[in-house]
C-alpha cells in the first residue's frame, strides 16, 4: 500500500500560512526544504525537558542527550546503508563536508599535477574548494561534459579518468534535476584508481541511498533539504580513508590526549567533530529520518516521477515554444527540479510576479555559474517540488507564469 | 502586499524595452562592470569626462526589468552634466532607495529633480530589488572615481 501524499501537507505547519489570502505554494525544497510537526517537536522538547552537552558531563540528562544525538547519527547511518555509525560525521552543512575533504584528504593525498575530475553540472561547494587548491598544490582539473539533454556525456569518461585520483560529482543536479549513474561512475573511478567522492545534497532527500551498493568513498548532504533544521551537514566516509586522514579542526572532543607539547586525536567520529556540536539539530535530525523512514524513500521518489511528469506536461502543454525546461525529459533521470526560460523575461522579473501569488521560486544561478554559462543564461527560474507538493501546486504556478506573460507582453 | 503596478511602472517598462544609451566607448571612456551576485545581472558604464562633463555614458550589459531601465534611465539623467551635479544626482536617488546616511548629503541635493527616476520609488516597497535599482548607480560611481582620479 503505497503512503498517500494528499494529506501530507497538514504535517508541515508553515504550509498553512496564507499571505494576502493566497496559501502558499513552496517550490524551493532544493534550496532548503520545510520541517514537518515532529522535527520542530523533537527540537522543542529537547530543549525544554533535556537540553544538556553531549559525551562530556556524567549526570543523567547529559546521558540522555548523548543517547538521542548519537541515536541521531545511528539513524543517518541506517538511512544511507553505511556498515558503521562511526563513519557518519556531523558537520556544519554540506560545503563545510566537501571542504574537510579537500583540506584533509587531498592535502595528505593530492600533489602538483595531480588530476582531479568534476562535471560542469557542480554546485560551487564541489568546485570552490577544488579551485583552491589548485592555487595551493598545483593540482589539475578536468570535467565531465553534458550532453544537449543535461546529462553527462560519459563517452570520453575513461580517458578523462586515467590517471586521476578524485572523481568528485552530483548525485542530482540541483539545476537540471538529472540523476547521475552513481553506482556507474564510482566503478569507473575505482577501475581508473581513483576514489569516489558523491554530493548527494539533491539526490538523498529524495530517494533511497545505500553507500555500500553505490559503493563511493565519500558522500556529502544536507538535513536542512531532508526536512531536518538547519546549520547541520552530513559526511560519510569509508573507516579506513578516515582513519587515514589528518584531523580537520582541532580541539576538544576530537582529541585523546593534549600535552604541551602535542597532542593524539579520538577515534571516529569524534575526530572530526572538534567543539560543541549542533546538539538540538542533530536530534532534529533524527526525528526527520524517522518520519521520511516512515513514508518510504521509494515512495517519495513515485510521488516526485508523478510530480515532474505532471508539471513538465503541464509547462509544455500551456506554454509551449514559450517555456523552455532545462534538463533531460526521460523522468526516469531526472528529480522534479525544474530550471527553465520563460519567453524572454528575466527570471527576476518572472519570480516577481509568482511572488504576487505566493509561489516561491528560486531566480538566480543556483550557485552553479558555470553550467548557467554553459545553457548560455546569467540566470534561470526553478521550481523544485518535494514530498509535500502536489498537482495544485504545479497548477498554481502554471497560471502565475501565464499572468507574467500577461503582465510584460508588449502594449 | 504592495502591488505589481507599484514596481513596474509604465516609464519603468519603456525604458526596459527601449533602453537608451546602450552600447559601448572607446578608450579613453573609463570602463566599469558591476554585478548583482543574487540574480547574476551584469552591467558595463561607461563614462567619458571631458571639462568637468560628463560628455558622453553608455551601458551594457543584461539583466532584469528594474536593473535594465534603472541604467538606461541613470544614463539619460547624467549625460552631458557636470560632475558635481552628477554625484548630487547620484546621492539623491540613493536617498530615494533610503540608502544613503543623512550625513553624506549636501545641500544642494535637495534641489536636484529626479525627474523620470522617481517611478523608481516603488521599488523601496520590495527590498529584494533595491540592489537591482541601485546596481547601474553603484557601477557608475566607481567609474566616476576612477575617472575623476
Amino acid at each position: 500500500m503505497s503512503q498517500d501524499f494528499t494529506n501530507l501537507r497538514q504535517d508541515f505547519p508553515v504550509l498553512s500560512r496564507v499571505i494576502n489570502s493566497k496559501p502558499l505554494v513552496y517550490l524551493d525544497s532544493a534550496n532548503t526544504s520545510q520541517k514537518p510537526h515532529v522535527v520542530i517537536n523533537a527540537m522543542t522538547d529537547f530543549l525544554e525537558n533535556g537540553y544538556a552537552p553531549i559525551n562530556r558531563s556524567a549526570y543523567q540528562m547529559a546521558a540522555e542527550a548523548t543517547d538521542l544525538y548519537e541515536g541521531a547519527r545511528t539513524a543517518v547511518a541506517k538511512f544511507i546503508n553505511a556498515p558503521n555509525a562511526n563513519e557518519v560525521v556531523f558537520t556544519k552543512n554540506a560545503t563545510e563536508a566537501l571542504n574537510l575533504i579537500v583540506r584533509t584528504w587531498g592535502i595528505a593525498n593530492l600533489k602538483q599535477g595531480d588530476v582531479v575530475v568534476l562535471t560542469h553540472m557542480e554546485h560551487h561547494a564541489n568546485i570552490v574548494p577544488w579551485h583552491m587548491l589548485v592555487a595551493e598544490r598545483g593540482i589539475v582539473l578536468r570535467y565531465i561534459p553534458l550532453t544537449a539533454d543535461g546529462q553527462l556525456d560519459l563517452s570520453n569518461l575513461d580517458a578523462l579518468l586515467t590517471d586521476a585520483k578524485v572523481l568528485s560529482f552530483t548525485s542530482m543536479s540541483n539545476v537540471l534535476g538529472t540523476i547521475n549513474p552513481s553506482k556507474f561512475l564510482c566503478a569507473a573511478a575505482h577501475r581508473a584508481g581513483a576514489i569516489a567522492i558523491v554530493d548527494g545534497c539533491q539526490s538523498v532527500p529524495h530517494m533511497a541511498t545505500d553507500v555500500q551498493d553505490m559503493d563511493a568513498d565519500f558522500l556529502v548532504f544536507s538535513s536542512h533539504k531532508m526536512c531536518g533544521p538547519s546549520g547541520l551537514g552530513l559526511l560519510w566516509g569509508r573507516q579506513q580513508l578516515l582513519d587515514a586522514m589528518p584531523p580537520f579542526m582541532g580541539g576538544g572532543n576530537m582529541i585523546a590526549d593534549v600535552r604541551l607539547d602535542g597532542f593524539t586525536c579520538a577515534e571516529l567520529p569524534a575526530k572530526y567533530e572538534a567543539g560543541t556540536p549542533p546538539i538540538t539539530e542533530a536530534i532534529g535530525l533524527g526525528a526527520a529520518v524517522a518520519y521520511l523512514s516512515k513514508i518510504g524513500m521509494h515512495n517519495i521518489r513515485a510521488h516526485e516521477i508523478d510530480l515532474a511528469t505532471y508539471t513538465m506536461n503541464q509547462l509544455t502543454q500551456r506554454f509551449g515554444q514559450d517555456i523552455v525546461i532545462h534538463g533531460p525529459t526521460n523522468i526516469e533521470v531526472r528529480g522534479a527540479t525544474h530550471s527553465f526560460a520563460f519567453k524572454d523575461l528575466h527570471p527576476h522579473d518572472v519570480s516577481q510576479v509568482l511572488d504576487q501569488n505566493n509561489v516561491c521560486v528560486r531566480a538566480g544561478h543556483h550557485c552553479a555559474k558555470p553550467l548557467m554559462r554553459l545553457l548560455g543564461a546569467n540566470a534561470t527560474v526553478r521550481a523544485s517540488f518535494y514530498l509535500y507538493n502536489n498537482h495544485q501546486d504545479a497548477d498554481a504556478l502554471c497560471d502565475a507564469l501565464e499572468q507574467a506573460s500577461e503582465f510584460f507582453s508588449p502594449s | 502586499m504592495p502591488g505589481l503596478e507599484d514596481l513596474y511602472r509604465e516609464i519603468i517598462l519603456d525604458h526596459y524595452r527601449s533602453p537608451r544609451n546602450r552600447g559601448e566607448l572607446p578608450p579613453p571612456a573609463v570602463r566599469t562592470e558591476g554585478h548583482n551576485p543574487l540574480c547574476g545581472d551584469e552591467i558595463q558604464v561607461y563614462l567619458a569626462v571631458d571639462n568637468g562633463l560628463v560628455s558622453d555614458v553608455k551601458i551594457s550589459g543584461q539583466g532584469c526589468s528594474i536593473s535594465q531601465s534603472s541604467a538606461s534611465m541613470m544614463s539619460a539623467a547624467v549625460k552631458g552634466k557636470p560632475i558635481a551635479e552628477v554625484r548630487s544626482i547620484v546621492r539623491r536617488f540613493k536617498s530615494m532607495m533610503t540608502l544613503e546616511e543623512e550625513e553624506t548629503a549636501e545641500a544642494d541635493d535637495q534641489n536636484v529633480k529626479l525627474g523620470d527616476l522617481e517611478a523608481l520609488q516603488g521599488v523601496v516597497k520590495f527590498p529584494v530589488r533595491i540592489k537591482c535599482a541601485t546596481l547601474a548607480w553603484n557601477t557608475l560611481l566607481q567609474g566616476l572615481n576612477e575617472a575623476t582620479a
